[in-house]
């Protein structure tokens, strides 16, 4: 279990994303972030776990361990994937009821929000509903 | 190369040059997707529709004749431009996808299981689909011209088989810029009794085209790559070919007699446009088409080979980057990867500059595929841009290559 709430974490990236004073900062710590994560078993980057953007890839995997939803996932840009990243700190470890009714909130709030528009072809919205539909579907096994 | 007054005076028929993305001015470099629309263009429609609009054809008041005259007379300026023989001969449709559909779907009827239908390795989606459908529904084989790594057409003659009815390629590919021989391929086809059609999507905005002096059975041009508005293209095709051609989509317009027990159909261009046609959008197009001939569109390829050339030279200068096309004969397209960087990466961060860019496969896969990458980042020049934006363009290919460049491993 994670020892931090969704929202404290959305809080924290928040606060670090506030500190950058242009686009440039924001998308080279992305960039790092992107480089810096190896978010998935090579094994698990095939079409079972391909989600569909239509110009980058992403992949995603997800369990149930524990009472925790864990989460990996990766793709083919560096940037989506510097998103991923962020996604997955704030989503990875906590009970599937929480990260299903986890309200995404830091996206807006650290200018992201067009990268998970769905008019943006790069598989990201769609790995979010994807990791909450996960998350939903472990609630209802938990609960039946 | 227009001057810098030229420029401007040109600039100032495209308001939306000036708008601002990001808060920086905006450098539009996606000509090959789609060109803005200069004020005559939009002018031609909203006057249309104030003064002349009524449905065409049969009407027997005024106004219907008027908007029938007018429509009429936007077909007679395409048939000008493309040096057709006879206004019979051009088809409006929807746009180049629809035109090359409009073909595909006759052919479905005509070819017979064992024929074959030759389409190049560089073809749009739009040049590939329609003709797998029609092999499909044929029991025709499609076969493919392959390319070298430069992007070019390996055409040979021994590609043509005494089963192939027609041979389907671009003049200009859409993802790399080659423009393609087809003279000779229509020479070559013509000898042994095959059809060429020639998708003009990216052609029409920078060649001057005659299809007599070409010979080609088919040519297709799309309204809004070309400073005209979008829902409008056109097909061309040789009258006799168009006689023998199965009509596409059924409806009013299109027939001579309908009756229950058979309907006969009426002569081209009208066998093939079934419903109230685009006519706006054919009005627009004439009057682009008039923009573009007033221009001079010999200045709008040296000015845009100008823009090409001083871009190419600048990037081809920079080792972190991968020039992808680097045909002999080329037209306005730049496409590029930064090494180790997807395209998307080039693509948001460009963006962010202020540098509108295509980044993708741009519905060219079967191309990717050959070429082994996942797509590219394709600047394409139209005759409005500059030399000071291709440098704005080439400051910000840098600037994002500082920022993802990662040399891959060996």
């Amino acid at each position: 279990m994670n020892d931090r709430s969704i929202a404290a974490i959305q809080a924290e990236i928040e606060e670090e994303f506030s500190m950058f004073d242009d686009w440039t900062a924001k998308y080279e710590y992305l960039i790092d972030l992107g480089r810096s994560l190896p978010l998935i078993d090579p094994a698990l980057k095939d079409d079972d776990h391909l989600i569909r953007g239509c110009q980058s890839r992403v992949w995603m995997a997800s369990a149930l361990e524990g009472e925790n939803m864990r989460y990996t996932a990766d793709s083919d840009a560096i940037i989506t994937k510097g998103i991923i990243g962020l996604l997955i700190r704030v989503l990875d470890n906590h009970p599937p009821e929480e990260v299903y009714a986890a309200d995404l909130t830091f996206i807006d709030a650290i200018g992201l929000r067009e990268h998970l528009s769905p008019t943006r072809a790069n598989g990201l919205l769609s790995m979010v509903k994807q990791m909450k539909y996960d998350a939903l579907a472990h609630t209802a096994k938990k609960s039946s | 190369m227009f001057s810098a007054s030229e420029l401007l005076e040109l600039r100032a028929q495209f308001p939306i040059l000036e708008s601002t993305v990001h808060g920086k001015t905006l450098v539009y470099l996606d000509n090959a997707a789609s060109t803005h629309k200069p004020d005559r263009v939009l002018e031609s429609m909203n006057a249309y529709y104030r003064t002349t609009h009524s449905n065409v054809h049969r009407g027997v008041h005024q106004l219907s004749q008027k908007a029938t005259e007018a429509f009429e007379q936007a077909r007679e300026e395409v048939r000008l431009h493309l040096n057709a023989s006879d206004a019979s001969e051009i088809i409006f449709t929807k746009g180049c996808t629809d035109a090359i559909n409009t073909v595909a779907s006759g052919y479905a009827e005509l070819l017979r299981a064992g024929d074959e239908v030759l389409v190049s390795t560089l073809e749009h989606h739009s040049n590939i689909v329609p003709w797998q459908m029609a092999c499909r529904r044929s029991g025709a084989v499609l076969r493919v011209i392959p390319i070298n790594d430069s992007g070019e057409l390996l055409w040979d003659v021994a590609l043509l088989s005494p089963r192939t009815r027609l041979v389907a390629v671009n003049h200009i590919s859409n993802a790399l810029g080659t423009i393609n021989p087809i003279e000779q391929i229509v020479r070559d086809c013509h000898a042994q009794h095959t059809a060429v059609l020639v998708d003009g999507a990216q052609s029409g905005p920078h060649l001057s085209i005659d299809v007599q002096a070409l010979d080609v059975d088919f040519y297709t041009l799309s309204g809004h790559k070309i400073y005209g508005p979008t829902g409008i293209g056109v097909l061309y095709g040789k009258r006799a070919l168009l006689d023998a051609l199965p009509p596409y989509q059924g409806g009013g317009d299109m027939i001579k007699t309908v009756r229950f027990e058979e309907t006969t159909y009426a002569d081209p261009p009208f066998k093939f446009e079934a419903g109230t046609p685009n006519m706006a959008g054919a009005i627009g197009l004439a009057e682009a088409l008039r923009f573009v001939r007033d221009v001079g569109l010999k200045r709008i390829q040296e000015h845009e080979t100008a823009l090409l050339t001083q871009a190419s030279a600048e990037l081809a200068g920079m080792s972190e980057l991968r020039l992808v096309g680097t045909a002999q004969r080329k037209a306005s397209v730049l496409s590029f990867l930064i090494e180790g960087a997807h395209p998307y990466d080039i693509g948001v961060l460009l963006d962010h500059m202020g540098i509108a860019v295509r980044t993708g496969h741009h519905c060219t896969q079967p191309l990717m595929e050959r070429l082994g990458i996942p797509g590219t980042a394709r600047a394409s020049f139209a005759l409005y841009n500059t030399p000071v934006e291709v440098e704005a363009f080439v400051q910000a290919v840098r600037k994002a290559t500082s920022m993802l460049y990662e040399p891959t491993q060996a």
